[in-house]
């Protein structure tokens, strides 16, 4: 096995992998292509999960084992009639989806999703391209995904807002109250592994953990990672704290008035979402790609495991009344977060 | 995984950026225009109105009674200080004991305002006694 050592920071970066315009532009594309159809089977994956932890078979008629269900969802998404109710304000309940659909997808760019890959020769035009394993490798990429997901929060906000229906409106109320409480969660719960590893870039996350499993982050930061996944299970809007649609208390939330493909959108958004904080998590506290043998199998697995603890805690568990949440978030997991972001510090310096 | 060189390494978030802007826009323009091609408008006037049980549809006003006004105020206050906590982060291991204590008396003042909030009962929701 050749050693490479590196002698010069010159001769270090002259290794690094160029990434031109066009393999930037083939990931976006990419990501845009795949975690669309991702987050479409995400559903069909999510009924079935939720079916046979209730013993039942889940969607079974259209196609082999249901798995045609998709198609037949999207083509009836594609023909139910668009309605937008009377006394609304039109260009923003017309937009709305857009938006949340949008920000997940461009939280997306800088978390690093599939691996990378040179497209080989015999291709004609694009033949030797590098394609990155991040469409941008930004260092401060935690930060910006973050904010992005925190962004789409607009969309459920004007959405509810747009409609003149009372339940729209308490459920843009609760939208706001759930980024209230989460949000104050997340910036301290991550800011434990940040101190540790001294960055907030994925790649050095990732190259931080890259002894196998005794080195990954959890081990340290066990309360963080805890903190982390309740967080990022309000963030996504998944069951403990679903409260912005739930049908028995609010008709449907901000999505009461929503028909068709708008309403849809809505939902490509959220498990695009579910994608990016399960990418996250499994990169900041699991120690990402690089692991003993299996390489990038690895990370399929460990998003594979977080997107089925959503559909798990689903199953499992009621939800919350939104002044619990504040409650939960604010008196419990703040104080936990600064008490663990200084035991850290503490650690740390001793 | 390493590193990357880019020039521009924002690019491939304005990519995303524009892609997005025009593909679920198209998406929803073009699902409109199939579902209203299919679609029965002669009843168009009754299909408008809006999901309640009875009301007439009147022009609402679009309000609602807040409870979490003062959570709404604390909330600037302390994500802006997590903001600021995060520069201080990364360079933990630069900045030594000069930068943890200080850290540490910044804590100590948040907890204070924490405290005298919680007290004063600004993080209970309003109407529950």
């Amino acid at each position: 096995m050749e050693i490479v050592t590196y002698t010069t920071v010159e001769t270090f970066v002259n290794h690094l992998p160029e990434v031109t315009w066009v393999g930037s532009l083939i990931k976006a594309v990419l990501i845009l292509a795949v975690i669309s159809a991702i987050a479409g089977f995400g559903t069909f994956i999510e009924r079935k999960v939720l079916a046979f932890m209730q013993r039942r078979l889940g969607p079974m008629h259209v196609g082999p084992y249901g798995l045609l269900q998709l198609a037949a969802d999207g083509i009836k998404l594609f023909t139910k009639e668009d309605i937008v109710p009377q006394n609304a304000n039109k260009l923003i309940f017309m937009i709305a989806p857009a938006i949340t659909a949008a920000t997940a997808f461009i939280a997306l760019s800088a978390v690093p999703v599939f691996p990378d890959f040179t497209i080989p020769k015999f291709i004609p035009v694009l033949g030797g391209t590098f394609v990155p394993s991040i469409a941008s490798d930004l260092n401060i990429g935690i930060l910006f995904v973050l904010g992005m997901m925190a962004a789409g929060l607009y969309g459920p906000l004007l959405a509810g807002m747009s409609q003149a229906n009372k339940w729209g409106i308490i459920g843009a109320a609760r939208t706001a109250i759930q980024f209230l409480s989460y949000e104050v969660v997340t910036g301290l719960s991550i800011l434990a592994p940040i101190m540790l590893v001294g960055s907030l870039s994925f790649v050095d996350f990732n190259n931080a953990q890259a002894g196998g499993i005794g080195s990954w982050l959890i081990w340290q930061q066990p309360v963080a990672f805890v903190l982390f996944l309740i967080a990022g299970f309000a963030e996504t809007n998944r069951t403990p704290f679903d409260l912005l649609e739930h049908e028995a208390e609010v008709v449907s939330g901000y999505a009461t008035e929503y028909s068709g493909m708008r309403w849809g959108m809505f939902f490509i958004g959220e498990y695009a979402n579910m994608i990016t904080i399960s990418v996250i998590a499994a990169i900041v506290f699991l120690g990402g790609y690089s692991e003993g043998g299996l390489g990038w199998l690895t990370i399929i697995l460990k998003v594979g495991f977080f997107f089925f603890l959503m559909l798990w805690v689903r199953a499992a568990w009621p939800h919350v009344r939104p002044d619990q949440l504040m409650w939960l978030c604010w008196k419990v997991l703040m104080p936990i977060a600064v008490i663990n972001v200084v035991i850290t510090g503490i650690v740390m310096m001793v | 995984m390493t590193h990357v060189i880019t020039e521009h390494p924002y690019f491939g978030v304005f990519v995303l950026f524009a892609l997005t802007a025009v593909a679920f826009p198209a998406t929803l323009a073009a699902a409109r225009f199939i579902s209203r091609k299919l679609a029965k408008l002669d009843t168009e006037k009754l299909k408008l109105t809006i999901y309640e049980c009875g009301p007439e549809v009147t022009k609402q006003p679009n309000t609602i009674s807040a409870q979490f006004y003062l959570i709404a105020l604390l909330f600037i206050l302390f994500d802006v200080e997590i903001i600021f906590m995060f520069p201080w982060a990364i360079d933990f291991k630069l900045l030594g004991w000069f930068g943890f204590t200080e850290m540490i008396l910044f804590i100590l003042l948040l907890a204070i305002g924490f405290v005298y909030a919680w007290k004063k009962g600004a993080l209970e929701w309003h109407s529950i006694k």
